[in-house]
């Protein structure tokens, strides 16, 4: 068996940095950037710099279950070289099946080591949910099920990452029927900080800045009710979409190339799901900030919102009701009610006028004769 | 036949009247804009989008007759305490046996159309009491749907205590489509309440339909003096138990 290389002691990410030749210009840039991301004032940037700077980088375990690895794509394409470097090199990072250069027997003693020698310190970044169905023969590494992977790796790590709407939810092997039943990481390990940091994949800016956080200030970032990172999924896409005047003014593309779509209407009527996912895909935007979906002419399908394939269909507005069939919407189902209602109401008006005759008639011929006294 | 000697009964208060008109008004505006949000028509083609903002009127609508409808439905639970006793909340909340008996009987008579057969109720019936319990609930559903949906792009307190609401229903899809749906028991509701209204003035002739303008019923004379029998029977019983 090969041995796992000796510990020394871990350099700063700056370090490394300089060690691999990228100027201390570059890494303030980088620093700054990372700051307008997060949403820092001014003063953060020097806060990210000195944390960079002084602390050894952190240890990270990062796991890949049921995914397709478009979140590791996704990061190393952020905007900046450095940002990738920070985390996602072999260097920096302990074990990542994609992107390590170990394989085998080394890359499990790599992993083990990070856990033993950092049993509490380490961070664990997941990408991919983990098959439950049939003791989780669906996705199984070095002998091991994924579920018992995370449960030893979670045992010793600080805080878990979960990266991607499939580590947060499930995605699209979630969906109905869910055969290999796909779960997300936060309904299987209890007790420890979680992250959610959905999106499939998530904006490579917004994975780096919550890694940034993290080491900058020693501390998760803020979360919001759903567990996300409230600096980058506090707002709707529909809250930063360019095209919201649009909305306002109730200018609305009535179907993909009519002259709507060409002058750059709102495409909430073409299923548009910017009105209810949280991301910052208007603000932060993709590819190094070339343009998002909406920007391309495509409405959002709210790719970090649980359930989305579910939540269908991409392209109608009115999405299908649970328990009703694929295409029964929510109106379809309360017409049909109203109908029913509607044809109650006229037996029972009907079943009156015979049941209740005396006492109508009683009433009528009662004010008949008041009528002839007064 | 015998003729009817009526009484004039104040039944629903000023507060009461307000509070109903009100609420069927919000609901109105609240159904009309809820489904022009939901599937806004197609009225505005052309132009400059900073000359318009007629969608964004209608949300506007949409969220002021919300707070409205909200803060009415809060002054009528209080009003459920301080009202008369037709607009006690023991309307429509059961709290006895009696109430479940009597529910019975309206069923059978008013839904089932026992022949020639009415039953008299000078505020709500039970059945009808029960109902508008259920309904308090779909308020409370709309109120906490609606505002968990509205707390995103709102800075207010109020719409801010509803802001764990999205996460609780699995985010805004699954939300808005609760919403929706609850919306259409709205719809349901007062097709059947305005028809029973009718039912009730032409079977029984007591003023149903006007009560909530003036707030008066008219109940025949021989109703008061069985209620006094009944009170005497009471007051005889106790004695004997004391």
């Amino acid at each position: 068996m090969i041995q796992a290389p000796p510990t020394k002691k871990r350099p700063t990410y700056f370090e490394e940095l300089r060690a691999r030749g990228h100027s201390r210009r570059d890494f303030m840039k980088v620093c700054t950037s990372l700051a307008a991301y997060m949403g820092l004032e001014a003063s953060g940037v020097a806060q990210i710099a000195k944390a960079l700077e002084t602390k050894p980088r952190l240890p990270v375990i990062w796991l890949h279950f049921q995914e397709c690895t478009c979140c590791s794509e996704s990061f190393i394409r952020s905007s900046h070289p450095i940002v990738s470097d920070i985390i996602l090199d072999q260097v920096s990072l302990d074990y990542t099946e994609t992107l390590m250069a170990a394989s085998g027997h080394a890359a499990e003693a790599a992993m083990h080591k990070t856990m033993e020698d950092h049993y509490g310190d380490y961070i664990l970044c997941v990408e991919g949910s983990v098959p439950t169905g049939e003791d989780g023969v669906f996705c199984c590494i070095g002998g091991k099920s994924a579920e018992q992977i995370l449960e030893e790796t979670a045992a010793g790590a600080k805080a878990i990452i979960a990266w991607g709407s499939c580590a947060c939810n499930g995605c699209v092997q979630a969906a109905k029927p869910n055969p290999t039943r796909a779960t997300p990481i936060h309904k299987l390990v209890k007790g420890k900080p979680i992250i959610k940091v959905p999106g499939c994949p998530p904006i490579g800016e917004v994975m780096a800045g919550v890694i940034v956080h993290v080491v900058t200030f020693g501390t998760l970032p803020e979360l919001d009710g759903a567990g996300r990172p409230k600096a980058f999924y506090s707002k709707r896409v529909h809250d930063s979409c360019y095209r919201r005047p649009y909305y306002d003014a109730g200018m609305f593309v009535e179907s993909f190339d009519d002259e709507n779509a060409k002058k750059g209407y709102c495409l909430y009527k073409v299923g548009c799901k910017g009105p209810s996912t949280y991301n910052s895909c208007g603000i932060i935007k993709w590819n190094n900030g070339v343009s998002y979906p909406i920007q391309s002419g495509h409405g959002c399908i709210g790719c970090s919102e649980a359930n989305f394939w579910d939540a269908g269909p991409f392209y109608r507005r009115m999405q299908s009701f649970p328990g009703f069939g694929i295409e029964s919407s929510a109106d379809e189902i309360g017409l049909a009610a109203a109908a029913a209602t509607g044809i109650g109401i006229t037996a029972h008006a009907i079943g009156t006028n015979l049941r209740k005759s005396k006492l109508i008639n009683d009433l009528i011929t009662e004010g008949r004769e008041s009528e002839q006294e007064l | 036949m015998a003729t009817h000697v009526l009484r004039r009964v104040f039944v629903w208060e000023l507060p009461v009247r307000i509070y109903h008109w009100l609420n069927a008004l919000t609901i109105l505006a609240l159904i009309a804009t809820g489904f022009l949000i939901g599937n806004p028509p197609a009225i505005q083609t052309g132009g400059e989008a900073y000359d318009n903002y007629w969608f964004g009127w209608v949300r506007y609508i949409h969220f002021v007759a919300a707070y409205l409808f909200f803060f009415n439905f809060l002054f009528r639970i209080y009003w459920g305490f301080v009202g008369n006793k037709y607009a006690d909340w023991k309307n429509f909340i059961p709290t006895s046996k009696a109430f479940f008996k009597e529910m019975w009987e309206v069923i059978r008579i008013d839904i089932f159309l026992a022949r020639n057969k009415e039953h008299m109720a000078v505020g709500h019936n039970p059945l009808a009491g029960f109902i508008y319990f259920l309904s308090f609930i779909a308020f409370m559903v709309q109120v906490v749907t609606g505002f968990g949906l509205y707390a995103a792009m709102s800075e207010s307190f109020l719409a801010g205590l509803f802001a764990w609401v999205p996460a609780f229903f699995g985010g805004d899809f699954g939300l808005r489509q609760w919403h929706h749906i609850a919306m259409w028991f709205f719809i349901l509701f007062a097709m059947v309440h305005v028809y029973l209204v009718f039912y009730h003035d032409y079977v029984e002739g007591r003023g149903e339909l006007s009560s909530m303008g003036g707030g008066w019923k008219f109940i025949e004379e021989d109703a008061f003096h069985h209620d006094e029998k009944k009170h005497e029977e009471k007051a005889a019983k106790k004695k004997l138990k004391s």
